[in-house]
């Protein structure tokens, strides 16, 4: 039984499978960018973006605002369509996507895009730099509203961050990890890729990451472990994370790289390249029949 | 000799000062709190200070998140691991994303002499003025600390602060009123100019002194920022004394004298010599035996600036 709609759960599906052809149509410009951790992050980004983060398009700035960082950077395509049906910019745009004189670089670049809140693209700086604002965010005197809110998420905004299983490896995540824990943010919640896979391999067999659940658990993080392409359950464990207010969360989300196009899944070859003008016809027939299946 | 203050307590004091006058200003610490002397701050406002750990990666990143919700961070810990191992998330997350977080760079230079190369830092300058976006300070004594912090606070975008560990000689009174990005003038002279920074402008007055009883006209230019650089100042000084020396507790490597160097070639070359720390690292001892040996001497700026007016004298005559 989930807490959300039929009707919200279908919208938000099918909006990360025609993210996904956006994705699509951004790599092919300037045949450059990366699809696999795209795909595998569209149904966490999606859930964010379309139901979860209180923001406001129209005023970006806003100082209550929900945060949201994209750690793994190169997957910006996924965010940058996400970022422009929400309404920070327009859609069209998005067919700049590294190009000269883009707003939408090649990583993310907060001073350019609308709605980015901080640059990424070096790995394992998510998690740091959510600490850092979550806890400003708390000492901006952000306590549980419980009679204002159906939830009893801070008034003045949490903080969401989004990182791959393979930046993991990075020393800084931990730091940031032992800070957060530190100072007992419950205002922050971490999601992870789960996706397995990163450029070289799989991620078992180059930095091995397990028992993954447990290492969070260990650092002393509120741990929830999801699929992370079914959004009812991604929409269920954010809200349940939000009601942990002595510990920062995370969500263990699993997906498979390339989620979405058979071709692509499950493969490293997938995590920065290109497709050919065949497989990209092949890739949107597979998608749109996948929407066709989740219209209200 | 000029009288020895501690700059690590000036700079607790002129935190705390900080601290009275902005409320938004947070101090986050990577646990040496009790030798940067931020810890005067952390009794003054417990609830704004943040000690990281010995995380100095996270440090530069959190202090980051403070700065996008709106808050003015201080991020202290030495400068070695400023310049070096918490290096790529200054380029990121301060320059790139142009966040206005002030690093407070303790032990600068080769103060933390005892400690040895691991601890001293003689290539913050080159390092932190090659990134796009970022201003770099460097207070001469614990006068112009304590007057350039609340400038640095109030300075939009990151700021390089290097403060040293040691006591260091006094050099200004209540005269002194800096404008970052603009050069001081400590004195006015006509035969060459001495262009220093940090410890070494009491090394160039002391030079200057000596000069002086030789009928020489030293001129002396603080050069407080080195970034941006005061590129008018340098000129204007090349083109009416026509002899330079510059003065730095740094590498010759890419730090004030290079500076200097490009800007003169450029725009009014002129004879120049650098006194610096040789391309090599120093050695553990008592603070003046380590700049002895580096060459940081006023007796090392005054034969270069002998050397300069040689130069210069030569070019007349040819």
């Amino acid at each position: 039984m989930h807490a959300h709609s039929e009707a919200l759960v279908r919208d938000i599906t099918r909006r990360a499978l025609e993210f996904r052809i956006d994705v699509l149509n951004m790599v092919l410009v300037n045949n450059s960018g990366h699809i696999g951790g795209s795909f595998s992050a569209a149904e966490i980004i999606a859930s964010l973006y379309f139901h979860h983060l209180r923001i406001d398009p129209d005023n970006p700035k806003w100082p209550d605002r929900d945060r949201f960082i994209l750690s793994k950077g190169h997957a910006c395509p996924m965010l940058y369509a996400a970022l422009a049906h929400r309404g920070f910019f327009e859609p069209s745009e998005l067919l700049t996507f590294r190009s000269y004189g883009s707003r939408l670089q090649g990583a993310p670049d907060s001073n350019k895009t609308p709605g980015v809140e901080v640059p990424a693209g070096p790995l394992g700086h998510g998690i740091a730099v959510g600490a850092g604002m979550a806890l400003a965010q708390r000492s901006r005197g952000s306590k549980p509203s419980s009679l204002s809110a159906p939830s009893s998420r801070a008034a003045a905004g949490s903080v969401y961050v989004v990182l791959g299983d393979g930046e993991m490896a990075a020393g800084v995540v931990w730091e940031g990890a032992l800070l957060a824990a530190k100072y007992h943010l419950g205002n922050l919640t971490a999601i992870l890729d789960y996706n397995g896979i990163q450029q070289t391999g799989a991620t078992a067999e180059r930095t091995a990451l397990e028992p993954i659940a447990e290492k969070w658990r260990a650092f002393g993080w509120h741990v929830v472990e999801v699929h992370g392409h079914n959004v009812a359950e991604i929409l269920d464990a954010l809200d349940r994370c939000d009601e942990v207010h002595a510990q920062p969360s995370m969500i263990i989300a699993r997906t498979v790289k390339g989620k979405g196009v058979d071709f692509m899944e499950y493969d490293h070859g997938w995590h920065g390249k290109a497709p050919s003008q065949e497989q990209y016809k092949a890739a949107i027939e597979q998608l749109e029949k996948e929407i066709e299946k989740w219209q209200n | 000799m000029a009288e020895l203050v501690s700059m690590r307590h000036a700079y607790g004091e002129a935190l705390v000062a900080l601290g009275h006058s902005r409320a938004d200003v947070v101090v986050l610490d990577a646990e040496v709190s009790n030798s940067d002397f931020s810890f005067m701050f952390q009794e003054a406002f417990p609830e704004r200070f943040y000690d990281v750990g010995i995380a100095e990666q996270a440090l530069v990143d959190a202090a980051a998140g403070f700065a996008h919700a709106g808050f003015l961070p201080l991020a202290n810990t030495f400068a070695s691991f400023f310049d070096g191992r918490a290096l790529e998330m200054v380029r990121t997350h301060l320059c790139y994303a142009q966040t206005n977080v002030k690093l407070m760079a303790a032990y600068s230079g080769l103060s933390p002499s005892f400690d040895g190369p691991t601890h001293h830092c003689i290539t913050d300058l080159a390092i932190m003025r090659a990134l796009p976006r970022m201003t770099v300070v460097v207070p001469a004594d614990c006068e112009s600390l304590s007057r350039l912090l609340p400038a640095v606070a109030d300075y939009p975008g990151p700021v390089y602060f290097r403060i040293s560990r040691a006591e260091v000689p006094r050099v200004y009174g209540d005269e002194f009123k800096p404008t970052i990005g603009k050069a001081y003038t400590v004195r006015e002279g006509s035969d060459v100019t001495i262009v220093a920074c940090g410890l070494m402008v009491s090394k160039a007055i002391e030079a200057a002194s000596v000069l002086g009883e030789a009928g020489v006209s030293v001129r002396i230019l603080d050069m407080h920022t080195i970034k941006p650089f005061d590129r008018e100042a340098v000129l204007a000084a090349a083109r009416e004394t026509k002899a330079l020396v510059t003065a730095e507790e740094h590498s010759i490597v890419g730090g004030l004298g290079d500076a200097v160097a490009a800007v003169t070639a450029e725009g009014c070359p002129v004879p120049l010599r650098r006194v610096g720390v040789a391309d090599q690292f120093a050695e553990t001892g008592p603070y003046e035996t380590v700049l002895e040996g580096c060459g940081l001497t006023s007796e090392a700026v005054v034969q270069a600036a002998n050397a300069v007016l040689e130069l210069k004298a030569d070019g007349v005559r040819s």
